[in-house]
Order: structure tokens, then C-alpha cells, then sequence
């Protein structure tokens, strides 16, 4: 199974390429394996319950239950192909188009089920707002690129209640000084750290409560990503934000609590400092030792 | 062996490998820049002869006569009613202006021959002129009337005065008439309006392609207001909404079939179901329209598929995670990102809808039309049955303007391709 699917290291490769054992050979193996440190928080906002994943006879997540508290920025790591990525598409049902995607257990967005019958995706999405891996700004002008969403969920009515919304999104994600002369120009116009922006303030114009980012800044030169991280520690004041990273120094920069993935299993969960200085888990400890990932 | 020596080694086998692989590539070069070539040459070549060929059509012989228009012979109760002046028999008015031009032809056979000289048109000329002045009637006026084709063509010297008399389409006596005409300066080529303003006659002096334009333009308007809307709705169902299993891919098997079906068997489909068992009007541009909308939906569906594939994922994520609907993401991003792409398939689409003939021969577009059709059901035909219409014509005129409808027709696809490309960059959008 794992051979058919390229993104899953097996165990037998990590072997050979290493030279070390992991604690945990196979996937098989790993499904009776308990998450190591606290999953739960005093206010969380999502709770994922017992949540696997097929990708048709993929078995992408493996048991999974996290909490994600009010306010704070979760980082999610581990190596590719582990469901990091899977996990926080999942949060907002970003999975939904993928046919052969089958999702089971539970998510909670403020107690209330995100998977139920009768909530609709687009509420979903309004609250829970996503950042992706590409800047991917529309091809129309940077104004529209913010108000698009607040005038798609009828937030505003008139001109004056636009612009507000705008600017100040652009002014939260600290870019609205670099394009207020310009916000009539094609959002693809700007540079790829400034684009990345121009999401983080297209997400957070329908002042959602929670924003998911795929490794947002994978495509950025170091400066532009120390903007972002900057722009991260600021909106957590105001939003909960769910990372998924490859960097583990990103890791430890911006976020208060770390989930390590690995194969599908949520491996370890705990503060950031405990997971970077002091890991419980085998696992944990050999990938952010760099041994493998 | 020194490592040094290896590298020297490798360093030449460079070299040697770099020459070959220049070589190589200027070869391809070559290739390419002798089939650009050949490609120009026979453009040009196409090009010559058809406008060599055609050029000639854009003017007409005319004669001057001059015509007693006796009272009469028109309007002998002077009623001035237009029922009465429509009527009267100009053509008799014409032949006796040409005898008066020459009182020595006294047998019937000559007359005939001098009546030849000029087009049935001259009539309906001073029928004009009489119905748009009835004050010039009982005057003597002098008229510029077309000349026969087989004068025009003596004129545009396509007829050999040296071959004998019997191979000729002009005879010795009609020659010594039209000399003296030319000597006194009542023999004139003019711009061809009548080429660009009639529909088709018999005469190839009389003979335009207004009417087929008039056809190819309603045909195109019914196949376009059809095939455009149908086409990209179905390419968006197939390509953003529909879940891929065994039917959606039967459906697309037989689309990409349809856009290879003979265009003539949809003329029969056509004639089948629109005029048959539909009972729509015979040699109507809207059957026209009809028939060419099927043969041009595959194209405009293939188009606006590959249009729609071409929008970067990315684009629909970013709008889906912003919570816009399935609809929303195709209508607000996908499908203007895709319009050009469509709009260009279309239009090439188009383009091959307007050089149909087969398919509309087997609806009955190909009858001989007089009239300019003022209505898409009305009977007319297309450009290219024109073209084919003439091409089986014995006179010698038509040749000519078998040329020179191409040339419309060329304009015609030039102005839509030109049409296709300032679409696309108008509305072309970079991400």
C-alpha cells in the first residue's frame, strides 16, 4: 500500500537512507500508537476527534485528535507526506472536492460539527479562512483581491464600508503603506513576499476566527518570510491560526504549542519548547535532531 | 592514467559531441525555415491567382445609348401611376435605341446579334431612372447601361480577336459595332457596384454576391447565438461540475468523435430533423444556422474545455477557501480567465462554419436565389455555395467572379481571425 503512494517513506527506505531504526517500523504498527502529550486545551476553539482519512484505500490520518486553543498559533510538522497538510485541509473542508477523499470522526468549530448535514461550507470558510502554499492572489486588482470576500459574504453594502474593510485588512497585514498608491493595479503585479500578504489580508477580510496556513511561506525569500512570521505573532492577537510547516526554526519562532506528524499518526503534541528542547516521543526526537524528514 | 588526462579526455569528447550537436541544430533549423517557406510560397502563390484572377470583376463595361422615351410607349394615359410606368416595355426602348445607332441592319439575324450587346439589365436601368424622374418621360435621354458579359469580357480583353469568327463568342459584325462605340467614346469601364449590391442572376453582369453575404451573415448569427452559449455551458458542466465516471467519460469520447463526423452528414441529420420531421423552411439560413451549431459545438466544447483546463488550480483553491461556491468560483474567476480561450475557439469555429458548403447543399441553400433575403427564414444562400454555384456556370464572366467572391470570403475569415486575436488581447489577464 505505502509503496504505491510516493509522499509515504517507508520505514525500510528511512532505514537504508539513515542508517537508523525508528521506534516504529510500519504504518501497521503505528495504528495502535498513542499520542504522546496533552491533545486538549483550556479554551479551544476546533476539536478534531478520532479523524482518519482515505485517500481511496489510502489510509492518509490515522486516528487523529487535536485540540486548537483560542488565540494561539499551532504549528503543525513532520515529514512530507505524514498528513499535516491533509489535516489542516480538513479544518475547513477544502477536502470536500477531492473525490476520492473520505473523512470520518469528528471536527468541532466552536461545538459545533463542521462535517453536519446542515452547516454550509461557505459559513465554514468564512470563519475558518485559509493561506496556501503559492501566493495566489487573483488576477484582478488589489482592491478587489481584499473585497472579494467581504462583498461575496455580503459583508458590505456601500463604497465607504468596502474601502474601510480594505484598508484595514491591508493595514493588519502590514502591507497597505507598500500598495496604498497603487491598489487599483493587478494584485499578480506585486512581488511573491507581498502577494503572500495580499492573502493573509484577503483571509482575514471576513474577519474569521480561525486561519489555516500551508507552508505560506515555502515560496519566499528569508526576508519577506521574517514578514510573515511577524505578521503571524501579530494576528494572533485577534485570530487563531493553525501553521503547517517544514521549517522547524519557523516552528519554534511563531507558534505556542507544535504537533508532530509522522505516517498519518499525530506522534506528539505539547508547547513548542517542550517538543524542540525536551521531546517525549522517539519519533519526535529523531526528526527534529534531523536524523530524517 | 592521470587524472588529468581523464579530464582532457572528457573535455574533447565535449567538444567532438558539441559539434555534432550544433550541427544537429542548425539542421533543424533549416528544417523548419524550409517549410516556412514553402508554406509562403504557395500563400503567395494562392494569393496571386486569385486576386490576378479576380481584380478584373471589380469593374464593368458600360455603354452609352441613347433612349427616346415616347410617352406612348410608357404611360399613354399620362396616369404617372408607378404600377403602369413599371410595366412598360423598356426592353423594346433599348432595341430600338440600337437600331437607330445602326439603320443599315435590316435582317433579323444581325438585329439579334446588336440586341446582344448590351444586358437585359440596360431595361431595368431606365425603369429606374423613369420611376425615380417621370418628368424625363417623352425626352430623349442618354443612358449608361452594363454591357453584356461578352462584351465586358471582348473589353477586359479575355476574348481573342484573332481567333476565326466561328470559335468566337463575339462575332465579326458585333466587333466592327463595338469599335465604333469605343471610337466614340461610349464605351467605358466602371466600378462593378452592381457585384456588391445584387444578388445572383443569370447574367454574370448582372450577378452579385450581396445576397450570399447577406445568407453567410444570418448564418452565421443563428450558429453563433446557438453553438456559443451551448458550447461553453456544456465544456463548464463536463469540466468544473460533473462527476468523472464512466458516462462523463463516454460523453467526452463522443464529443472529440463529433468534431471528426464529415461535415456533409450533418447536412443530412439536418435535413432530416429541421426540415423533415421539424418542418422548418427549406434553404433558410436558419436551418443553415441550425446545421452548422451542431457541426461547430464539438469544437466550441473542445475549446472551452482545454480553455477551462487551463486555469491554474490555484485559482479555484483561492476562491473555494474563501468560501465562494462551486458557481461562484467558476463564474467569478474560472470562466473569465478562460474567455479568451473560448472566445478563440469559437471564432475558429466560426471561421470553418463560414467556409461550409456540403452541409448546406444537402439543406437546400444551394437553389438559385435572386433576392437579398431579408429575414433568416427567407430562401438565400451562403458565400461558399456561391462560389459553387458559379463555379458551374459555362460563361466565361463568372470566372472572374468566382475570384472575386473568394476574395470577400477571404476578407470575411480575415476580419473573424482578427476579430479572434483582439478578443483574446483585450481580455487576455496574466496570474
Amino acid at each position: 500500500m505505502d509503496s504505491l503512494n510516493p509522499f509515504i517513506l517507508s520505514p525500510g527506505k528511512l532505514e537504508a537512507e539513515h542508517g537508523v531504526a525508528t521506534t516504529a517500523e510500519t504504518k501497521e504498527e503505528l495504528k495502535s500508537y498513542e499520542t504522546v502529550g496533552d491533545i486538549t486545551v483550556d479554551n479551544p476553539r476546533m476539536t478534531a476527534r478520532d479523524v482518519d482519512v482515505f485517500y481511496a484505500d489510502n489510509h492518509a490520518i490515522i486516528d487523529v485528535s487535536l485540540d486548537i486553543g483560542s488565540n494561539e498559533v499551532i504549528a503543525m510538522i513532520g515529514p512530507s507526506g505524514c498528513g499535516k497538510s491533509t489535516f489542516l485541509r480538513c479544518l475547513n473542508r477544502m477536502n470536500d472536492t477531492i473525490d476520492i477523499c473520505r473523512i470520518t470522526g469528528s471536527i468541532k468549530l466552536d461545538d459545533k460539527d463542521i462535517y453536519a448535514r446542515d452547516l454550509d461550507v461557505v459559513e465554514l470558510r468564512a470563519r475558518v479562512g485559509m493561506v496556501f502554499q503559492k501566493p495566489n492572489p487573483f488576477p484582478k486588482t488589489i482592491y478587489d483581491n481584499v473585497a472579494y470576500g467581504p462583498r461575496l459574504h455580503g459583508l458590505v453594502r456601500t463604497k465607504a464600508e468596502t474601502d474601510e474593510v480594505v484598508f484595514q485588512s491591508l493595514e493588519k497585514a502590514g502591507l497597505f503603506e507598500e500598495v496604498k498608491d497603487r491598489l487599483d493595479q493587478p494584485g499578480t503585479g506585486l512581488s511573491g513576499g507581498q502577494q503572500q500578504r495580499l492573502c493573509i489580508a484577503r483571509a482575514i477580510a471576513v474577519a474569521p476566527e480561525v486561519i489555516l496556513m500551508d507552508e505560506p511561506c515555502s515560496a519566499l525569500d528569508p526576508i519577506a518570510t521574517a514578514r510573515i512570521e511577524e505578521l503571524i505573532d501579530e494576528l494572533r492577537e485577534q485570530y487563531t491560526i493553525c501553521i503547517v510547516t517544514h521549517s522547524m526554526q519557523q516552528a519554534a519562532r511563531v507558534s505556542q504549542r507544535t504537533a508532530y506528524f509522522h505516517l498519518g499518526k499525530l506522534i506528539e503534541v505539547g508547547p513548542t519548547n517542550d517538543i524542540f528542547t525536551n521531546p517525549s516521543a522517539k519519533l519526535t526526537e529523531d526528526y527534529i535532531t534531523g536524523r530524517f524528514g | 592514467m592521470t587524472d588529468s588526462n581523464v579530464s582532457n579526455d572528457s573535455a574533447s569528447l565535449v567538444k567532438q559531441s558539441l559539434r555534432r550537436r550544433h550541427r544537429s541544430e542548425k539542421r533543424f533549423k533549416l528544417y523548419g525555415l524550409v517549410a516556412i517557406s514553402i508554406g509562403l510560397v504557395f500563400l503567395v502563390l494562392l494569393f496571386a491567382s486569385i486576386i490576378g484572377n479576380g481584380y478584373t470583376a471589380l469593374s464593368q463595361t458600360m455603354m452609352q445609348i441613347e433612349v427616346d422615351l415616347a410617352a406612348d410607349k410608357i404611360d399613354p394615359k399620362q396616369t404617372l401611376d408607378p404600377k403602369i410606368l413599371r410595366a412598360a416595355d423598356y426592353g423594346g426602348m433599348v432595341k430600338t435605341a440600337l437600331r437607330k445607332e445602326f439603320p443599315d441592319v435590316k435582317k433579323r439575324k444581325q438585329k439579334k446579334a446588336l440586341y446582344q450587346l448590351v444586358s437585359s439589365g440596360a431595361a431595368e436601368t431606365i425603369r429606374n431612372a423613369v420611376l425615380a424622374d417621370p418628368g424625363i418621360i417623352g425626352t430623349t435621354q442618354t443612358f449608361w447601361v452594363p454591357a453584356d458579359d461578352d462584351v465586358d469580357m471582348l473589353v477586359k480583353g479575355y476574348i481573342d480577336r484573332d481567333v476565326p469568327e466561328g470559335d468566337r463568342r463575339v462575332k465579326d459584325i458585333q466587333l466592327a459595332w463595338i469599335d465604333r462605340f469605343d471610337e466614340q467614346g461610349r464605351i467605358e469601364k466602371r466600378f462593378n457596384k452592381a457585384f456588391f449590391t445584387n444578388g445572383d442572376s443569370r447574367e454574370p453582369e448582372l450577378a452579385g454576391i450581396w445576397g450570399a453575404v447577406v445568407g453567410s451573415i444570418y448564418t452565421l448569427l443563428v450558429t453563433l447565438v446557438l453553438s456559443f452559449p451551448i458550447g461553453v455551458s456544456a465544456a463548464c458542466y463536463l469540466e468544473e461540475f460533473a462527476p468523472k465516471n464512466r458516462w462523463t467519460d463516454l460523453i467526452e469520447v463522443n464529443i472529440n468523435n463529433l468534431a471528426a463526423v464529415p461535415s456533409i452528414v450533418f447536412g443530412l441529420l439536418g435535413l432530416a430533423i429541421f426540415i423533415n420531421w421539424a418542418g422548418l423552411p427549406r434553404s433558410a439560413p436558419l436551418v443553415g444556422g441550425l446545421v452548422l451549431s451542431l457541426m461547430t459545438l464539438p469544437t466550441v466544447i473542445i475549446a472551452s474545455r482545454a480553455a477551462l483546463k487551463s486555469v491554474p488550480p490555484s485559482i479555484r483553491e483561492a476562491a473555494q477557501g474563501m468560501g465562494a461556491s462551486a458557481m461562484q468560483t467558476v463564474t467569478d474567476h474560472v470562466l473569465p480567465l478562460a474567455m479568451p480561450g473560448m472566445l478563440t475557439g469559437t471564432i475558429i469555429g466560426m471561421a470553418r462554419a463560414l467556409g461550409e458548403t456540403a452541409p448546406l447543399l444537402m439543406i437546400g441553400m444551394v437553389a438559385f436565389i435572386a433576392d437579398v433575403p431579408q429575414s433568416p427564414v427567407d430562401p438565400s444562400t451562403a458565400l461558399p455555395v456561391q462560389i459553387y454555384l458559379w463555379a458551374d456556370s459555362p460563361e466565361r464572366a463568372f470566372i472572374e467572379r468566382i475570384s472575386a467572391a473568394i476574395i470577400v470570403l477571404l476578407l470575411f475569415l480575415m476580419v473573424m481571425n482578427g476579430l479572434a486575436v483582439w478578443l483574446r488581447s483585450r481580455f487576455e489577464r496574466r496570474w
